[in-house]
């Protein structure tokens, strides 16, 4: 039984498929690993769920699963994302985020170095957001049924009074706002890819958003409309999104969405449209037009938005079409995406 | 978004324009195609319509790759694919057109054939080298621009002896096609669609120069204007072409001074011709058989080449009847003019070739442009 008594194997070990079977090495993992990370008083209870007293008021409560190629990328890894991605979804309802829950899809044979990796930056995140990992749950899978691991997690925060944002509350004449540059996290994480290599110097933007939010909550209150983070499918994914809920028109500016020259050439490269790259920490928020400059200028004073910028605006539409005026003058659509952005040939 | 680049300033753009309207004739109206599905992307992405005169017209031509690739070819690549023993490899725009029934390469992929996205030729060989065991076939296709990348991947694999490494080639080129656009009967003898001068890609010109225009500017009296893919090289172009109608000349220019020369690169040409020669006669979609408008792999590559090692049948799959790319690719119509356009064809269900890619003149409508449409009436912002 010695054997069972050694520590975690940090270093050079790999995840077995009895890490998961609820057996000794699960215990090991879970203790000398998660708990050792996440540290707080409600999940070192052991308990199979978390439990905490819920004030007066709206809740909310968001979950996601994270997959991402690969797990490291330059600026973050899957574990950061993990948090920060539901951390900004909660507190997308301009709520305060407080509370979330991890859940692990591990494929036998991830170095447990990469898992500590992923979990200590799990941690991290969850420290500068302000929230607690609660509960969770771990399984292994055979080599080549999962992708080194799979993260779900859950996250629930508390609505401050009379703050009820909602997608179908954009009003021609309201102001599009967006927190910073596009594209960061998308041609971060390609920049790695297999195949794709390619020198670079930007960083994926993956950052939780609460403490943004807050500054915005303040400021505008209620006349903030709806606030969304454009991941997946990008600006254009969620300002379509927008229009479709509120049955409006949007009609941005070309050159007022704040792009960093790198991430433009790399798009160029590529033959993508930054549009529709996906970002971890920029947030889209439509806001009353006698509020906007206040809600900007609060953005602006946070170093989650220094480079917000004010990118356009809600117009009357019937058919819900998202509009952009390029920087030569003219005028396009930003449709949905069809498919997903393929790098074309010539 | 903030370009600094020197050829995306709007500035030089607005400029341009009012250059574009002052020299435009208002007693006249102006014709121009734009070959390259390259270019009709530039007008489209960047509103360049918005910024032109009324009576200046863009027609968007047939110059994109994956558009015009037959969707006979398309099956026959799948078919392939589903062998056991095939590795099929192929660039990542190609992945999504759909082949008969729906069935694209994706979709074949996730049923189980190996199929693998590259982002060159030298890619692929990598992969016949690392993996022997595999036959690696590279699904070609590409204007005069991927067919010398393509040919050097031959010789390469003939003097490494690479014994399952082959190639599917579907390399079309670009002046036999605009000759039958100029040659179809609406545009020569009934004259219904007038096509007053064309804008000539500068990256194939970059390989074959811009002599082969010469013929056109000669026998058809067209100006032809060879331009970069930036916005502002468009619309330079379509300046350069105005002032050559204005001056009633018909010859070839050269926008796009930073790389092309009138020879192009010999070298190049040189690789391609030691490899390829020219199809009698290929299907183009949305054009039909064009002659001499294609490359098949010479005799002494054939154990190179696909078509002579696996058994391909080609089987013709004609694209929906009432799909009027063929006019559209010809100046005769337009996308809105189609009565499948944006109701049973969109770019994720194209019923023709127009419609397949952000570079053809249906998909860059639909993506782009359609809210320009009667039925989608713009909504300034006020
Ligand atoms: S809309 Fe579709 S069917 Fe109609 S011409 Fe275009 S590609 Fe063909």
């Amino acid at each position: 039984m010695k054997a069972n008594n050694r520590k975690l194997d940090l270093k050079s070990g790999r995840v077995e498929l009895s890490h998961g079977s609820g057996g000794r090495a699960m215990a090991k993992l879970v203790g000398e690993l998660f708990h050792a990370a996440f540290a707080n008083a409600e999940l070192l209870k052991g308990n199979d769920q978390a439990a905490f007293s819920v004030e007066a008021g709206r809740m909310v409560m968001s979950t996601d699963g994270y997959v991402v190629t690969p797990l490291f990328f330059p600026g973050g890894n899957i574990g950061d994302l993990a948090v920060n991605g539901t951390v900004n979804d909660v507190a997308m309802a301009g709520a305060t985020p407080l509370w979330l829950s991890a859940a692990f899809v591990i494929e036998e044979g991830l170095p447990l170095a990469d898992l500590k990796a992923i979990v200590d930056a799990m941690a991290e995140a969850a420290r500068t957001a302000g929230v607690a990992i609660v509960t969770g749950d771990t399984k292994v899978v055979e080599r080549g049924k999962a992708d080194g691991v799979f993260i779900t997690t859950t996250g629930v925060g508390v609505v401050p009074d009379g703050l009820a944002l909602s997608a179908d509350r954009a009003r021609p004449g309201d102001v599009v706002i967006l927190s910073g540059t596009i594209g960061d996290h998308g041609i971060a994480v390609m920049s790695k890819r297999e195949n794709l290599s390619f020198e670079t110097a930007i960083v994926s933007d993956s950052m939780a958003l609460n403490g943004l939010v807050a500054a915005m909550v303040a400021a505008g209150g209620d006349a903030i409309r709806v606030m969304r983070d454009p991941t997946r499918g990008g600006l254009a994914a969620t300002l379509n999104e927008l229009a479709e809920s509120s049955r409006v028109g949007i009609v941005v500016e070309e050159e007022a969405i704040p792009i960093r020259a790198e991430v433009a050439a790399a798009c160029e490269l590529l033959g993508l449209d930054p549009l529709y790259v996906a970002n971890e920490g920029k947030l889209v928020a439509i806001v009353a037009p006698d509020k906007a400059e206040a809600v900007l200028a609060a953005m602006q004073a946070d170093s989650a938005g220094r480079d917000a910028a004010i990118v356009g605006r809600v117009v009357e539409d019937d058919h819900h079409f998202v509009q952009m005026t390029t920087a030569f003058g003219g005028g396009r659509m930003v449709d949905w995406l069809s498919g997903d952005q393929l790098p074309r040939i010539c | 978004m903030k370009y600094v680049d020197e050829f995306r300033d709007g500035k030089i753009a607005r400029r341009l324009a009012a250059a574009i309207a002052e020299a435009a004739d208002p007693a006249r109206d102006y014709r121009f195609m734009e070959f390259c599905g390259g270019h009709t992307h530039a007008i489209s992405r960047y509103g360049i319509e918005d910024l032109l005169p009324d009576n200046v017209r863009m027609i968007h031509g047939p110059g994109c790759p994956v558009c015009v690739l037959p969707v006979g070819r398309v099956d026959a690549a799948i078919r392939l694919a589903r062998r056991p023993e095939v590795t099929l490899l192929t660039y990542g725009d190609l992945m999504r057109v759909p082949g008969s029934g729906g069935v694209s390469l994706l979709r074949a992929k996730a049923e189980g054939a190996d199929i693998r996205m590259v982002y060159s030729t030298l890619d692929a060989l990598k992969i016949a080298e690392s993996e022997p065991d595999r036959e690696v076939v590279f699904f070609a296709i590409g204007f005069e621009t991927t067919t010398p990348p393509t040919a050097l991947a031959l010789k390469l694999a003939k003097n490494k002896g690479l014994a399952n490494f082959t190639v599917y080639s579907n390399h079309v080129l670009t002046p036999a096609a605009i000759s039958h656009i100029l040659e179809s009967p609406e545009v020569r003898k009934l004259g219904t669609v007038r096509i007053d001068g064309f804008i000539g890609p500068a990256h194939v010109s970059t390989v074959i120069g811009t002599r082969p225009y010469d013929y056109f500017a000669e026998e058809f009296e067209k100006p032809v204007v060879v331009a970069g893919f930036e916005p502002l090289d468009v619309m330079q172009a379509i300046l350069m072409l105005v002032t050559q109608v204005n001056d009633g000349r018909h010859v070839v220019e050269n926008q796009y001074v930073r790389a092309v020369r009138p020879e192009g690169n010999l070298t190049a040409q040189r690789e391609v011709a030691e490899v390829f020669e020219l199809r009698e006669s290929f299907e183009w979609r949305g054009l039909g058989e064009v002659p001499y408008s294609a490359l098949r792999i010479r005799p002494a590559y054939a154990g190179f080449d696909a078509e002579k090692r696996f058994d391909i049948p080609y089987v013709p799959a004609p694209d929906n009847p009432a799909c009027d790319c063929g006019a559209i690719l010809r100046g005769v119509k337009e996308p809105r003019d189609c009565k499948l356009f944006g109701t049973v064809c969109t770019p994720e269900t194209p019923m023709g070739s127009c419609m397949v890619s952000s570079e053809g003149a249906c998909a860059a409508h639909w993506t782009y442009g359609r809210f320009r449409d009667p039925a989608g009436a713009r909504r300034k912002a006020s």
